[in-house]
């Protein structure tokens, strides 16, 4: 369990991250989600004992990350930004020092490399140098290097940042993967990954908490969020929108790129059902029809608009 | 135990890329250049080492920032300290384990200038016992050059800055016994400072050491240089993780 209160940062005057206080038990997965600046990284360091609070105070199943570092740090596995290793090392080597510095030994320590090396696909590249690996294979080293004393809490900075879209969904999938009595906390400024990954997501923006909640509950907060968009290539769109906007419990009937999207006065899940059946009624040619779960990026900029530099 | 998981992992460090190479070589290539050439030793007629020993601290001044300029401003720089200070590793551990790691390398440099102590065997009849003793007090006087460098590079992620911090620094720990700094104080300093200053002086310590006479305050000296400066070392890396 994870117990974060009052958490904050100054570098010199400016509040890097301010008052930052949630609890996590085992199962959550909690995405920081911010444009760069907000502050995710600054929080993530102080959760792992590099930086020391101004103010505030984190507890990993009670042991105080700054009286009881060595404890409280044994809990944690951490993937820093970018994930940094020792480039002169072969992934063999540096995971072995991981686990030499992890304090594993013996059965427990070659059960452990085995199964991280296997975990992350790390076979083939075992004896070569970190620097000649291309970025997706750091980024595993990195990932290998963090779940290999496999900790309670895993702590991932931007995991996915910089990565193709295989190697994101190969990421995530990893985390996905991780067994359901762990913490992890991920950071991201990419949207889809908090609904990909994450059971809690947490908008950050110039170091304060701006939203906390399910990714759902996030999406809830997007205007799109329970309206219903039609699409039809034949039908005359204004003849569309001017009956779809007269049902009733519609507050708005907005045209699109080929087709309409209809705002509910209120979240209303009989509108697909009203939309429908007048579609059938007037005998248009409807192309596609469907509810609009929301869109996080406007969320996303409506949360933490003219925050980010 | 745990600074030897550190030891172990920087000593690879050094071999692992080509400093370790470049640095032996150029080590080995400079303390032939003075021993031979500026310590006259075979024109001096003696079967002792004195030349050679004699020339370390000057030696060192520059040959040893560069060892410990990487400890920390490396891994500052590539992220690699964040890695390594959230291991639930103390500070101890890791201040003690990336001197020590160093220290043996360049007590591995030193040790390759073994053929230096059988010319001098296979011309002469040396006290061998002297050597020794001057082997072992120009380890110890790298040691107090390292402690001093890596307490430097904990301050900066610049290497160069670490280097340049750390030379200097060097140059006033051996400047502190010269002549001419001496003479400097002694016309408005009380004689008792002046003693201390000049006792502060790694060539004081080191002059009598490659003489042959290491006596135990000598060794107390370099051993609480290395002890003082490895806790600046960790009271500078505490501080900045106040950022
Ligand atoms: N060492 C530092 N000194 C001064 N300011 C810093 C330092 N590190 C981060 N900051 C500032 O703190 C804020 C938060 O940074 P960071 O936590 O890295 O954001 P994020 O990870 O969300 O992109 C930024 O405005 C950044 O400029
Ligand atoms: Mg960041």
């Amino acid at each position: 369990m994870i117990e974060v209160s009052h958490l904050t940062k100054y570098y010199g005057d400016v509040a890097a991250l301010e008052d930052l206080t949630f609890k996590l038990v085992p199962g959550e997965i909690l995405g920081f989600l911010g444009p760069n600046g907000a502050g995710k990284s600054t929080a993530m360091k102080m959760l792992t004992g590099f930086l020391r609070p101004s103010s505030g105070e984190v507890r990993i199943w009670g042991s105080n990350m700054w009286q009881d570092s060595l404890v409280a740090q044994r809990h944690i596995g951490y993937l820093p930004e970018g994930a940094p290793a020792y480039e002169e090392m072969t992934p063999l080597g540096f995971l072995q020092f991981i686990a030499d510095a992890r304090g594993l030994t013996g059965v427990e320590r070659a059960n452990r490399l085995e199964q991280t090396i296997t975990v992350m696909s790390l076979q083939e590249v075992l004896g070569q140098r970190i620097e000649t690996l291309s970025k997706g294979f750091k980024r595993r080293v990195g990932l290998a290097q963090a779940i290999l004393h496999d900790p309670d809490v895993l702590i991932l900075d931007e995991p996915t940042d910089g990565l193709d879209p295989n190697q994101k969904h190969q990421v995530r999938k990893m985390i996905k993967g991780l067994s359901a009595d762990k913490i992890v906390i991920v950071s991201t400024h990419n949207l889809e990954e908090v609904t990909a990954v994450c059971n809690r997501a947490m908008v950050l923006a110039k170091g304060r908490v701006v939203s906390d909640g399910t990714p759902e509950s996030l999406m809830a907060m997007s205007p799109y969020h329970g309206a219903v968009t039609l699409k039809s290539s034949s039908a005359s769109l204004a003849e569309i929108a001017e009956v779809v906007g007269s049902i009733t419990g519609v507050k708005e009937a907005v045209p699109i790129a080929g087709g309409i999207t209809i705002f509910p006065e209120n979240i209303d899940n009989t509108l697909f059902t009203k939309v429908l059946e007048v579609s059938l009624a007037k005998g248009w040619k409807v192309d596609s029809l469907y509810v609009e779960s929301g869109r996080l990026d406007e969320v996303f900029r409506s949360l933490t608009e003219g925050e980010s530099q | 135990m745990n600074f030897a998981v550190i030891m172990k992992r920087e000593l690879h460090g050094y071999f692992a890329t080509p400093i370790a190479y470049v640095f032996i070589a150029i080590f080995l290539v400079l303390s032939g250049v003075f021993t031979f050439y500026l310590g006259n030793f075979y024109e001096r007629q003696q079967a002792d080492l004195i030349p050679f020993f004699s020339f370390h601290p000057w030696l060192y001044l520059f040959l040893i920032p560069a060892i410990s300029m990487r400890l920390w401003s490396e891994e500052r720089k590539s992220g690699t300290l964040e890695l390594l200070m959230t291991l639930p590793l103390s500070r101890l551990d890791i201040v003690v384990g990336k001197f020590l790691a160093a220290w043996v390398f360049a007590g591995i440099a030193l040790a390759l200038t073994f053929p230096i102590w059988i010319t001098v065997n296979y011309l002469g009849d040396p006290d061998n016992g002297i050597i020794v003793a001057s082997y072992l007090g120009s380890w110890m006087m790298a040691g107090g050059f390292l402690a001093i460098g890596s307490c430097m590079s904990a301050i900066t992620k610049s290497q160069v800055i670490a280097f340049v911090l750390c030379g200097f620094v060097s140059l006033l720990f051996v400047m502190a016994g010269f002549p001419l700094v001496l003479d400097l104080v002694k016309g408005w300093l009380p004689l008792t400072l002046i003693d201390m200053v000049a006792s502060l002086s790694f060539l004081t310590h080191f002059n009598a050491v490659s003489r042959g006479v290491f006596s135990l305050l000598d060794f107390l000296y370099f051993t609480s240089v290395i002890v003082v400066w490895l806790g600046a070392t960790s009271i500078v890396l505490d501080l900045k993780k106040g950022g």
